[in-house]
């Protein structure tokens, strides 16, 4: 719009044109395109300039979390371990124990797998992968490997010698529905659900469900965590936003410097004050507050984690509220205080709702990280306070089952990407102020 | 004097292994293991007096044993193994196994002989050798209690006392696993230790034994590293705890730990080496592996530490505590005294049926 009023108040004194009366620069070409140019050279620039940190999201955050959601979906073993035998599966009807050309097939698969060299031998993995499905399949596998190469036909009963689950329907049928390169099992087990003998998707038994309670409890504990971190924070922040700069910024230290200090170190601290020899039951007792036999019980338990994850993250509310709080002039309350309100109204009606993206901020931060918090946990948590990032990290760590690993930290992730959403649609992103 | 003079020997002796060895390329090893006061006795038995027999090899510690089922099967799949020698637990090494990321062992061509001509496969604890593990040590997962919690009263003795709360009062810390602690519920419940897996592997069995656990449910504190249950104990915090033998010693001989073990029901595993598929020094991970489980080798680690070599033929070479100057045959797992009612740890029911018991152990936590 500018420069097409610029060209025809003034472009018959100053500015070249070309032939067809378009701006052209002094070399030449027209304005439009040095223009474009320029532009697009500025863009790159920029893209340059943000290239490495877009190329560390793409390689440490999007790709891992990419690689995550396939481990819980892949599902190679069987497919790799049996081809023959699943051939041969396809005409079984899933009733009964298959029949001898089934069994001889598992005898070539299981020959063929006995040739390759040890690293790429197939059987070891399949014997894992049948266990996550049934207890003692791995034995199944691994003790019939070793004594396949004397197997005479019929083969049929040399397998159900070997080992008696090779003789029960449902070891078959497992191999038949999991003979897929990908599989929605591991899923099915997030969600304490199992497979039945005709393939229907049910609950598991009552005594071995765990995942969605605590998939609950871990909901349940974030939010607990925090309230409890705006009701401590809100004061804190408020106090501090009244403050004189040099001495906010002194109190602004108290807070930070327990977020300096080491994590573990704050969480055994909290263990020192809280255990029933502790501190704090300690005194109670040594003031003749309770008896004994009457301490509390303030850590290993829901209780605990509450406490210790609150103080850890207390900071992440302080600092959102702090920054917002600063902003909000001073004089705003004064004004409703003098057109009549009480200093309730006054909070309620004009100083309150400017903290809301305060609050947003620092609510989301505290539950998004408590939501997945790890190592606090783990020390303090006992029965009651676990978490589901502890049941992922045992996955992960020590009984190796990466895919019911990837399945929970997958539905942890859609979990909070549904609750951003729902907040979103709430109160809104626009909303949030970081600092 | 004497000493004097020995240590002149020594370092004379070690200078000609150097000058021997000066022409090879020098290696280093990265040898895994669990940390503390177990690494540091490895340090001591094993590392120092290989790297100064062989100067051209420098051995690394990595506490990265309780993560390296773990991380053995990432450095596999990245297909860049950094470590050399790994310490693990034997279900763990078998799941390795199965998966083909450790090398597959022949202990008697691998292995040192006894010194009276015993191959390994007959010298090594009945029942210890792995397809791909070569023992080290035994250790026991051992009841202990604090004296203190019940003064003046009888003092407990056995599993059974443990699932006592009438007359033995007070917290219990217990490992948050459903290994050990559902073999002494049936133990405690009247089952011989000898039968205890294959009663476990009834649905009927594992009702009993959760049904024995339900009877002390309230007071249980669940502990998840080995360090919580030793500190537990100290600070009063609970009357028994279970505990690793070595770190229950340690607590009690070298801190001074009011506390004492309990060897009645004693659950009794291996610990030992593994060799990752595809590391970097093979064949000197092979002469070390050779030369460190020999049957002076493994007695010479229960000098630092109280865990029992898993050589038959070092137990007779067990001598005193290094720094303490103790025997140390009686704080041996292995010891007929303690060995009277072992429950010995079956790895393959546990790679069997883990899982599912873990689940169920998870949500009777829960409840």
């Amino acid at each position: 719009m500018a420069i097409q009023s610029a060209t025809s108040e003034e472009g018959a004194v100053g500015t070249a044109t070309d032939s067809r009366g378009r701006l052209v620069t002094s070399d030449g070409t027209p304005l439009r395109r040095a223009l474009e140019r320029a532009n697009r050279r500025r863009k790159l620039t920029a893209l340059a300039l943000v290239a490495p940190l877009l190329a560390f999201i793409l390689i440490f955050f999007a790709f891992p979390i990419a690689q995550m959601m396939w481990r819980s979906v892949d599902n190679p073993q069987i497919v790799n371990a049996l081809p023959r035998t699943l051939v041969a599966l396809e005409d079984w009807n899933g009733q009964g124990v298959p029949d001898e050309p089934v069994f001889a097939a598992l005898h070539a698969d299981m020959m063929e797998d006995l040739d390759r060299p040890r690293r790429e031998q197939a059987i070891g993995p399949l014997g894992i992968r049948l266990n996550y499905e049934l207890s003692a399949a791995r034995s199944a596998i691994s003790r019939t490997a070793r004594n396949v190469p004397d197997f005479d036909a019929p083969y049929r009963d040399a397998f159900t010698d070997a080992h008696r689950l090779w003789g029960q329907p449902e070891l078959w049928q497992i191999i038949k529905r999991e003979g897929r390169p990908l599989t929605l099992s591991y899923y099915v087990a997030a969600l304490d659900r199992e497979y039945d003998a005709e393939g229907n998707i049910v609950k598991r038994p009552e005594n071995r469900q765990i995942y969605v309670s605590l998939f609950g409890r871990t909901l349940a504990l974030s939010l607990a965590i925090t309230a409890m971190t705006f009701l401590l924070g809100f004061p804190i922040a408020y106090y501090l936003s009244t403050l004189p700069m040099r001495y906010a910024n002194l109190l602004m230290i108290a807070v930070l410097l327990p977020f300096w200090t080491s994590l573990l170190v704050r969480t055994s601290a909290w263990i020192v004050l809280l255990q029933q020899q502790g501190v704090i039951n300690n005194a109670l007792v040594g003031m003749g507050f309770i008896n004994d036999d009457g301490r509390f019980s303030l850590i290993y338990n829901q209780t605990g984690t509450i406490i210790a994850m609150t103080h850890i993250l207390l900071p992440f509310m302080v600092l959102p509220l702090y920054s917002v709080m600063r902003t909000i002039p001073p004089t705003y309350l004064r004004a409703a205080k003098s057109l009549g309100a009480t200093p309730w109204t006054a909070f309620r009606r004009v100083y309150f709702p400017q903290t809301l993206p305060g609050i947003g901020a620092g609510g989301v931060l505290v539950f998004i990280i408590s939501i997945g918090y790890y190592i606090t946990p783990a020390l303090v948590s006992g029965q009651s306070g676990r978490m589901i990032s502890n049941e992922i990290a045992r996955h992960i760590q020590q009984s190796l089952n990466w895919g019911l690993a990837a399945a929970l930290g997958t539905m942890l992730l859609v979990g909070v990407l549904v609750l951003y959403w729902l907040y979103n649609r709430l109160v809104g992103t626009d909303s949030l102020k970081f600092g | 004097m004497s000493s004097k003079l020995k240590l002149i020997g020594l370092s004379s002796a070690v200078s000609v292994l150097a000058l021997s060895a000066a022409a090879q390329d020098p290696v280093s090893l990265t040898v895994v293991s669990w940390g503390g006061a177990y690494t540091a006795s490895q340090q001591r038995a094993y590392h120092k007096p290989f790297m100064e027999a062989n100067p051209h090899v420098t051995i690394i510690n990595d506490d990265g044993s309780a993560n390296a089922l773990a991380s053995l099967r990432a450095q596999s799949q990245a297909g860049n193994v950094t470590w050399d020698l790994v310490d693990m637990l034997p279900s763990d090494a078998q799941l390795a196994c199965d998966e083909g990321i450790i090398l597959q062992i022949d202990h008697d061509a691998m292995l040192a002989a006894a010194p009276d001509g015993t191959p390994p496969t007959e010298d090594f604890l009945p029942g210890s050798l792995g397809e791909c593990f070569i023992p080290q040590i035994v250790y026991s997962t051992v009841l202990t209690y604090r004296p203190g919690a019940f003064e003046g009263a009888e003092q407990p003795s056995s599993i059974a006392d443990l699932f006592d709360v009438e007359n033995f009062p007070g917290r219990r810390a217990l490992q948050d696993r459903p290994g050990t602690n559902l073999e002494w519920a049936l133990y405690a419940d009247g089952v011989d230790p000898d039968d205890i897996y294959d009663v476990l592997a009834t649905p009927e069995g594992v009702d009993r034994a959760f049904a024995k656990l339900d009877t002390i449910k309230d007071h249980i504190i669940f502990w998840t590293e080995g360090a919580q249950a030793p500190q537990l104990l100290a600070d009063g915090e609970v009357a028994f705890a279970t505990g690793y033998n070595g770190r229950m010693f340690d607590a009690i001989e070298v801190e001074g730990m009011d506390a004492a073990i309990i060897w009645d029901g004693q659950v009794v595993e291996w610990d030992g080496w593994v060799v990752p598929a595809d590391g970097p020094n093979e064949e000197v991970v092979m002469e070390y592996l050779y030369w460190a489980t020999d049957t002076q080798r493994l007695a010479d680690q229960a000098k630092f530490i109280s865990y029992g070599p898993a050589r038959a033929s070092s137990a007779e070479l067990v001598g005193q505590h290094a720094d303490l100057g103790i025997d140390m045959a009686p704080h041996m797992p292995t010891n007929p005294d303690n060995y009277f009612a072992p429950i010995v740890l079956d790895n393959d029911f546990w790679v069997d049926y883990g899982d599912e018991l873990r689940e169920r152990f998870a949500n009777w936590m829960l409840q």
